[in-house]
């Protein structure tokens, strides 16, 4: 029989790594959706250098990634809270609908946009409550409330359009959709809206109180519970953000559309923000999440499609690709850190 | 409200024939107990004594049906967890209320965050503080600081996460409930070392095991629940040593009553 080794000394290594191993272990889930962002656009670019390197480019993705952007950093509060709201692409339809119709019966765009907001909010406190007092799996509740809510819109439209060319000319079109033009790259106001949106989420998710409450319910409900935190109030509330972020995108979605809705608006964006999300590195078990890789993820997910067909491949390719990028990111975010128990 | 001072030694809390019914079951029948200012005390029982529904009573999360309970020489109803709270009672459960995921800074104000009229987070203040409450308890080390995740922290390190947060707001009372079950022998000696520092701070401890060799260590006298009711109580002083208690434990069991005095011999 051998004897067993000495047990050596227990050397305690926490905390002795270099700070730029802690700022990784911080920040890691950021940086890898930033990270990811960079080499699917360096792989498309070297394939065609010359058009990735001209600015103008690039006016068509700034011009359809806003709404993708303020719909996942959105999305993330829902996420980290341990729910999921299957339901945003009806409230966005729901709200370019509502928007469109004030507009059409006289209100100027930003109190008609004001006015949506606070539809699209109300909406998802009703989505939100249903949820958690009726205590349903918001994974089933919202896919049901999806179809119920968009078959209600299709109802109340009849299926039809609504327009209204006139307002293009107003002001509050412009501050939606005016462009700023930065050495050939034309920077429209709503891609602006999504940053100062993301900004916007970024200080309430880390700095606020509600944001960290969020946190510690997706975490521990019950050591939240415990601690006096009201954690079916904190349930609600992401609904709401949901709703809101959902509404901004219906009113942003008609204005791009040159004030013409159409009663499917919103459908495409389900499995876009939910691919964004998860590519910007927030995992699927709740209590971490972050903003701004969700920023990069939606820029990464947007990017895909038409930077696939800029590099050259053909558009069947551009499913692969797609899928291909969402299976490498997750496996790279394990990297990022496992869950913590 | 003006608080009152208690000379080290006199009750600061005072269960008075407490009875808790949960339907037909009587949970509590008239357990009267006294925690005395400055003092560890060590609640024991079996499991089903009613040890855990006597913790649950002493957080408030349990309003009894009847009995009174009077806190410095006041008696307070209702009893919730925000009077036992007010009262100066901190509890600190079995799971410790954590959040792995996130920091020692933002676990210790969970629910409670410092923040400015916007709701806004002084992230400064509670890193200070944090700082602070942990140092009280001498929960420091080179390997952690507040900003540590509490994840990868050791079993006993997050029993002082939770200890440091009970002593936030100043509680004169921290209800630790089985704070070594599970824990390794070095972890059990961090969390007496924290014990001690609350003790010494001039606050006052109870502290629930079921381990008796842990709890004699640490307890300056015992209470020990049985079958719902007070089964006896005594200093450390009084029991020749933690054999003695066990011994009493076990005739407790047996025969439902246990003698202080017939059993010193055999420890």
């Amino acid at each position: 029989m051998t004897t067993a080794p000495a047990p050596s000394a227990a050397v305690d290594k926490r905390g002795t790594q270099s700070p730029w191993r802690m700022y990784y272990r911080r920040n890691g889930r950021a940086l890898n959706a930033f990270l990811t962002f960079v080499l699917v656009w360096g792989f498309f670019a070297v394939n065609n250098p010359t058009l990735f390197l001209i600015p103008g480019y690039y006016n068509a993705f700034l011009f359809s990634v806003p709404a993708t952007i303020i719909m996942t950093t959105a999305l993330v509060f829902v996420i980290v809270a341990g729910e999921i709201d299957l339901a945003f692409p009806s409230v966005m339809g729901a709200a370019g609908g509502l928007f469109m119709t004030l507009v059409i019966s006289g209100v100027p765009i930003l109190p008609a946009a004001a006015l949506t907001m606070l539809g699209g909010a109300v909406l998802g406190a009703a989505i939100g409550t249903i949820v958690v007092y009726g205590k349903i799996s918001s994974l089933v509740a919202t896919l049901g409330l999806n179809f119920f809510i968009v078959g209600i819109v299709n109802l109340l439209a009849q299926g039809k359009n609504i327009e209204s060319r006139d307002s293009i000319e107003t002001f509050g079109y412009a501050v939606f959709t005016g462009k700023w033009d930065v050495f050939g790259l034309q920077v429209p106001n709503h891609f602006l809206i999504a940053v100062a949106w993301t900004a916007l989420c970024y200080v309430l998710f880390k700095y606020h109180r509600f944001g960290i409450r969020v946190q510690m319910v997706g975490d521990n409900p019950d050591s939240a519970r415990q601690m006096g935190i009201n954690i079916d109030r904190i349930r609600v509330g992401v609904f709401i953000w949901s709703g809101l972020a959902a509404a901004l995108c219906g009113v942003i979605l008609v204005q791009t559309a040159n004030m013409v809705w159409f009663p499917t608006s919103g459908k495409a964006y389900l499995l876009i923000a939910l691919a964004a999300l998860f590519v910007g590195g927030t995992p699927t078990w709740g209590g971490v999440g972050t903003i701004w890789g969700a920023f990069f993820g939606a820029l990464t997910v947007t990017l895909i499609p038409s930077g696939a067909v800029g590099a050259g491949f053909a558009g069947f390719w551009t499913d692969f690709i797609f899928g291909l990028v969402i299976i490498l990111t997750m496996a790279a975010h394990r990297f990022g850190g496992a869950r913590v128990r | 409200m003006p608080q009152t001072e208690i000379a080290p030694g006199n009750p600061i809390v005072e269960l008075r024939n407490i009875v808790k019914r949960f339907g037909s079951v009587e949970a509590l029948s008239g357990v009267s107990l006294t925690v005395r200012k400055g003092e560890v005390l060590g609640l024991l029982g079996d499991n089903g004594a009613g040890k855990s529904t006597l913790v649950k009573t002493l957080a408030g999360v349990h309003d009894p049906d009847e009995g009174e309970i009077i806190v410095k020489g006041r008696k307070v109803s209702p009893w919730t967890p925000l009077a036992a709270r007010n009262s100066g009672i901190e509890t600190v459960f079995q799971d410790r209320a954590l959040a792995p995921q996130h920091s020692i800074v933002t676990n210790i104000f969970m629910g409670r965050e410092i923040t400015n009229a916007l709701g806004l987070i002084r992230v400064q203040r509670q890193i200070d503080e944090a700082n602070r409450l942990m140092r009280e308890i001498g929960f420091t080390s080179k390997v952690f600081n507040p900003e540590s995740t509490v994840g990868h922290l050791s079993g006993g390190e997050r029993q002082g996460v939770a200890i440091a947060r009970a002593l936030y707001n100043n509680a004169d009372v921290i209800v630790l409930d089985e704070p070594t079950t599970a824990l390794s022998l070095t972890e059990t000696q961090k969390v007496f070392r924290f014990v001690k520092a609350v003790k010494d701070s001039g606050r006052t401890v109870v502290f629930i095991g079921h381990n008796i060799y842990h709890v004699w260590d640490i307890a300056d006298r015992f209470f020990v629940i049985d079958r719902g009711k007070s089964a006896f109580e005594g200093e450390k002083a009084a029991f020749t040593g933690a054999d003695h208690l066990i011994d009493m434990m076990h005739q407790l069991a047996e025969t439902g009553r246990a003698d202080i005095g017939s059993l010193r011999k055999t420890a």
